[in-house]
């Protein structure tokens, strides 16, 4: 019977039938409406899928007229002091790459400490670097960084950790601490995100937002409705650290609506209602499950965030997320294929 | 989003699904959807419309790149003469009309 090349979670190469393939397609997606409380997808859409997993073609690509926007996070060709792919050019010679070599839609200019509290200290020199990019490029340019609650923690920050103080079962003590990070978080995010769109960029990107948890989520939630209101035209970008949003706290509400435990769809509702632009949900890969099962998962989870909100959906589609194999080096094949169902079945805005 | 990843992951993204940018219309339909938080297929609309083309030549890098250079909104090479980085979004500004933040924040009065 004939085999198909097929990626596992963790990038492994791997054959399979196309019994096989569809059985995990089947077995993705019903994991995701299970877990999620969504529709699975359809028998049509299934086979959709099917079709694109065993196209013979290493590298696929959309249907004319079905092409999407692509949005991103940090500079991807480069950073200063080499950390990313190593290569020795400025930040804004790396957007300028981007701009005509991959050509993007869109850029983004990080910092390579990517976190706003980090940034704080250097953002005058962070709004020289995006004015020199804003004279020199056409294309629309964020700037983004992490929420990144952790960093304002003993022994980073000022605040007890509360991941000290729950084993010893301090819990109200931990939940203190998280709300008063959260004060401090939300004022370094519309500090430096005010003065990076004040220094010229397009846009404002909440990169990873949630990976401390429920008191991360809301302290961007609370910087973007600041930031909506001193800025009204300021289009931000709230993306996810996650699928299921952490409950560190456990008893944070956002216009009564708790937040521990939300998932995609349900993010994506929060965010819209905070006032964002567009939003970009993460969905784990799992690595001890196949490419087509976490494909078919994600994007179970990505159409219910589009079918959730009326603002755009960027799916984050980097290593690890998305249906995405997690693995340094990613695979073309996989990646494509990540990016072709996403666009077609998952009807998304962008990635 | 999520594609900052190094080592092609991104440029994969960018040629199975995106719009190809500056060569096309990628970075209008962008801009639209930012400034007006339109979903990709009206703010693909919204362009063809302005520009006076087929939604389905924004990706036509032939009939783009000639629109973009009657229109003096920036190419993905620098011709002499032609419009690039303020200038061009001047250019894209006026033809869309929408915002550009960086005019009005780097003193281009728009």
């Amino acid at each position: 019977m004939k085999k198909y090349y097929v990626r596992m979670g963790d990038g492994y190469l791997d054959q399979m039938t196309r019994e096989e393939i569809k059985a995990e397609l089947e077995a993705g997606t019903a994991d995701a409406s299970d877990k999620g409380k969504i529709p699975p997808l359809g028998e049509e859409e299934i086979l959709q899928l099917l079709e694109i997993m065993t196209a013979e073609a290493k590298f696929v690509s959309v249907e004319r007229g079905n092409e999407i926007i692509l949005t991103t996070d940090g500079v991807v060709v480069t950073s200063d002091d080499e950390p990313s792919a190593g290569i020795p050019v400025c930040r804004s010679t790396g957007v300028e790459i981007w701009e005509r070599i991959v050509c993007a839609d869109t850029a983004e200019l990080g910092n390579w400490d990517y976190s706003y509290k980090a940034v704080k200290a250097v953002v005058h020199s962070e709004q020289q670097v995006m004015q020199r990019i804003l004279y020199n490029t056409v294309l629309p340019v964020f700037y983004g960084a992490m929420p990144n609650l952790g960093l304002y923690t003993q022994p980073d920050g000022p605040v007890p950790n509360p991941a000290e103080l729950l084993p010893q079962g301090k819990i109200s003590e931990a939940r203190a601490c998280q709300e008063e990070a959260m004060e401090y978080a939300t004022r370094d995010m519309v500090y430096v995100a005010g003065l990076l769109y004040e220094a010229g960029a397009d846009g404002i990107n909440f990169d990873t937002t949630g990976a401390a948890g429920d008191a991360d989520f809301l302290a961007t939630l609370r910087a973007v409705e600041i930031l909506k209101e001193k800025y009204p035209d300021v289009p931000i970008m709230v993306g996810m650290a996650g699928e299921v949003l952490l409950g560190m706290h456990g008893e944070l509400y956002y216009k009564g609506v708790r937040l521990a435990g939300l998932q995609p769809h349900e993010q994506a509702a929060v965010v819209q209602s905070a006032g964002a632009t567009i939003f970009g949900p993460a969905i784990n890969t799992r690595t001890n499950q196949s490419f087509p099962w976490n494909l078919a998962r994600a994007l179970t989870y990505a159409k219910a965030c589009v079918e959730a909100v009326d603002i755009p959906v960027h799916a984050n589609v980097g290593m690890g997320v998305g249906g995405v194999p997690m693995s340094e080096i990613p695979a073309p094949d996989a990646v494509s294929r990540v990016s072709k169902a996403m666009a077609e079945i998952g009807r998304l805005d962008g990635l | 989003m999520g594609v900052g990843d190094p080592f092609g992951m991104a440029i994969t993204h960018a040629h199975a699904s995106g719009m190809g940018g500056v060569r096309t219309a990628g970075d209008l339909v962008a801009r639209v959807q930012m400034s007006r938080g339109l979903k990709t297929e009206a703010a693909k609309k919204y362009v063809a419309e302005k520009l006076g083309v087929d939604v389905i030549d924004l990706v036509n890098e032939e009939v783009m790149t000639e629109v973009r250079r009657e229109l003096d909104l920036g190419l993905v090479y620098a011709l002499p003469g032609c419009a690039r980085g303020l200038e061009a979004k001047r250019n894209i500004a006026r033809t869309l009309e929408i915002p550009v933040n960086c005019l009005r924040r780097l003193g281009r009065g728009e």
